[in-house]
């Protein structure tokens, strides 16, 4: 592998693993504030891309209006949902979230198969982001990906800035660690649980659509990326962002060099990965030891 | 008559009991195996098979407190090693069955070692995690025929005892059936399942109490990894063909959701989970009797999930005792 090659690599490794994160800090954020485990969000992740299908040739070129869009649709979707489903889960058990929520899947799965069918679908990359940028001649890099990288960055801080700066974030954190005593403090507790539901939903739905146009939209891309969701929240420690962070670069280089070098065997990278960190320390890179 | 013998004859009796509505079943199922049609039978064969993979989940999460959402994986991996054991010749039931047994508890180990380090939700997780290993080395790799699967060239067989034979595999399955469920219940009632309910009420108190836990646990899991790899094996048999899809998540959820569906921590909520849950996907995907509805089976199976956990947290078995009298009294 020449020095270009493997910078490109290196460039999709840090792209992929930026977009999972975009998409597990979803997951992390309901799990940890609410307590709810729940295996349909990567359903989300699948509706953006498909709401990235489906808006594109709307919007043409102007992209950014088309995620803005998607994104507020999503977290009103988002809303709307935690009023009706997510609400009725916080006192259930873990089991039977994890069945109800895998019920929500089926149904999720099939009125996509019922309203865009079950073909793989491409999104085109819009005009203003089409090519490539080079590096002399040691490498070109497209610009989509980079601009892709960029926004997850931006996203990723914004939501640092958000939970650790703002009075929002004080109280997601507060409901995180003690749920009564945010309620004993006059904080309309169930508004600002609908308010973090929406926000991991429209997380999601934003990765998948920033993804559409780098992998085609497809069947079953929801329950791909939970799955590696699963596996980075179990590398990077319980409730730990930069463990999350961590994980899903450390996920992205695997994943990405594991194609290069062991196309076959590919798959089995990150979990190979998941099994060396659970020999070394169980409680995850960042975790707390309980 | 002192006290004691009256609990004793009592308690021998209500156990009995217990067994009494199991034992009929499967003499009645035994009895009436040959006067079934073709549909009927495989059917029953069907169903039977599933209550094997349900019971032995149920090991886990029902006595044990184990949720895991990754059982599928022993499943196909029983399955998977009695096809590419078997040959082009036709294998012998007699080594298949233990290969296929051995090769589920062995990858169980692997699993569980790691997974239960874990606890809770992470071992969802992880358990969910390593299925899918599974299910990718299968799919990505041409051990077993990729994503197409393999098949079968001849069903395995022992002498007269030949899977080929419908009416051979129909009592083979039941005979495995009888086995497995009679094995959980000599575990529930042994020190050992003691112990693994005493894990599920309270871990910490049996590890003060000096029980190895994790030992405990690892040793459930790889029994129920075998149990499950026993229903892959009759799984591959039946079918004479095996692929990744068996491996696949969507598999371990109904699993989870059959021995939910059924009541957790009994033996017969398994096998009655496994019994309502696949006639409930045969109905949702008949066209006679939901219409067009039929080619979206996925779709009200989901919502029949939804409302079935939100209604019956107890399982149908919680529904049975809510209606009797003697309960409510």
């Amino acid at each position: 592998m020449d020095f270009g090659t493997f910078l490109v690599q290196c460039l999709n490794s840090v792209q992929y693993g930026l977009l999972l994160f975009l998409v597990a800090s979803g997951l992390t954020l309901i799990f940890g504030i609410m307590g709810v485990i729940n295996l349909a969000h990567g359903s989300f992740y699948m509706i953006g891309a498909y709401m990235a299908f489906a808006l594109a040739p709307l919007f043409g070129d102007q992209f950014l209006l088309m995620l803005v869009a998607g994104v507020v649709l999503a977290a009103v979707f988002g809303y709307l949902l935690e009023w009706a489903f997510f609400s009725y889960l916080y006192q259930r058990d873990h089991l039977q979230q994890v069945l109800m929520t895998y019920g929500l899947i089926l149904v999720f799965e099939e009125l996509r198969s019922i309203l865009v069918g079950n073909d793989v679908h491409g999104v085109k990359v819009p005009a203003w982001l089409d090519g490539s940028f080079a590096l002399g001649n040691v490498m070109s890099y497209p610009w989509y990906r980079l601009f892709a990288s960029a926004a997850c960055i931006v996203l990723a801080a914004g939501l640092y800035w958000v939970v650790n700066r703002t009075r929002l974030g004080m109280m997601i954190r507060a409901g995180a660690s003690n749920r009564d005593m945010v309620r004993g403090l006059g904080i309309d507790v169930k508004r600002l649980y609908r308010i973090v539901f929406a926000a991991g939903v429209a997380l999601a739905a934003l990765a998948g659509m920033i993804a559409a146009p780098m992998s085609s939209v497809y069947p079953n891309m929801g329950a791909s990326v939970l799955i590696i969701c699963f596996v980075l929240v179990v590398i990077g420690g319980i409730g730990s962002i930069t463990g999350a962070l961590l994980a899903s670069l450390l996920v992205g280089f695997v994943d990405t060099f594991g194609k290069v070098f062991f196309a076959d065997l590919a798959g089995i990278g990150i979990y190979l990965l998941m099994a060396i960190v659970l020999i070394w320390k169980p409680e995850g890179l960042m975790g707390r030891r309980p | 008559m002192t006290e004691a013998t009256t609990s004793m004859r009592s308690t021998a009796s209500t156990r009995l009991g217990a067994l009494a509505v199991p034992v009929a079943c499967a003499i009645a199922i035994a009895v009436l195996g040959p006067l079934m049609g073709n549909y009927v039978s495989d059917f029953v064969v069907k169903v039977m098979i599933l209550s094997i993979f349900a019971l032995s989940l149920e090991l886990l999460v029902g006595m044990t407190g184990l949720v895991s959402l990754g059982h599928a994986a022993f499943y196909g991996i029983g399955a998977y090693v009695t096809v590419l054991a078997s040959g082009s010749e036709g294998g012998n039931l007699a080594l298949l069955l233990p290969a296929a047994m051995g090769a589920a508890a062995l990858y169980a180990l692997f699993v569980g070692a790691l997974s239960l380090r874990t606890r809770g939700v992470y071992f969802i997780m992880v358990t969910l995690a390593f299925a899918q290993m599974a299910f990718f080395v299968f799919h990505d790799t041409k051990v077993g025929g990729g994503s197409d699967g393999i098949y079968m060239y001849v069903r395995p067989a022992i002498g007269k005892l030949d899977l080929e034979n419908r009416m051979v595999l129909f009592y083979v399955v039941l005979a495995s059936l009888v086995f497995t469920y009679g094995l959980l219940a000599l575990v529930r009632r042994s020190r050992f399942g003691a112990a693994l309910a005493g894990i599920r009420v309270n871990e910490q108190r049996m590890r003060a109490a000096g029980f190895p836990v994790y030992g405990y646990k690892l040793a459930a899991f790889v029994l129920a990894g075998a149990l499950a790899g026993l229903a892959g094996f009759l799984l591959a048999s039946r079918d004479g063909v095996v692929n990744p899809e068996l491996m696949a998540w969507h598999n371990s959820g109904e699993v989870l959701l059959m021995v939910i569906l059924g009541g957790l921590g009994h033996l017969r909520g398994a096998v009655i989970g496994a019994i309502a849950f696949t006639l409930l996907k045969e109905i949702f995907s008949t066209h006679a009797v939901m219409g067009p509805l039929a080619d979206h089976w996925q779709l009200t199976l989901g919502i029949a999930i939804i409302v079935f956990v939100a209604l019956l947290p107890k399982g149908l078995i919680g529904l049975a005792k809510r209606l009797s009298p003697k309960e409510a009294a």
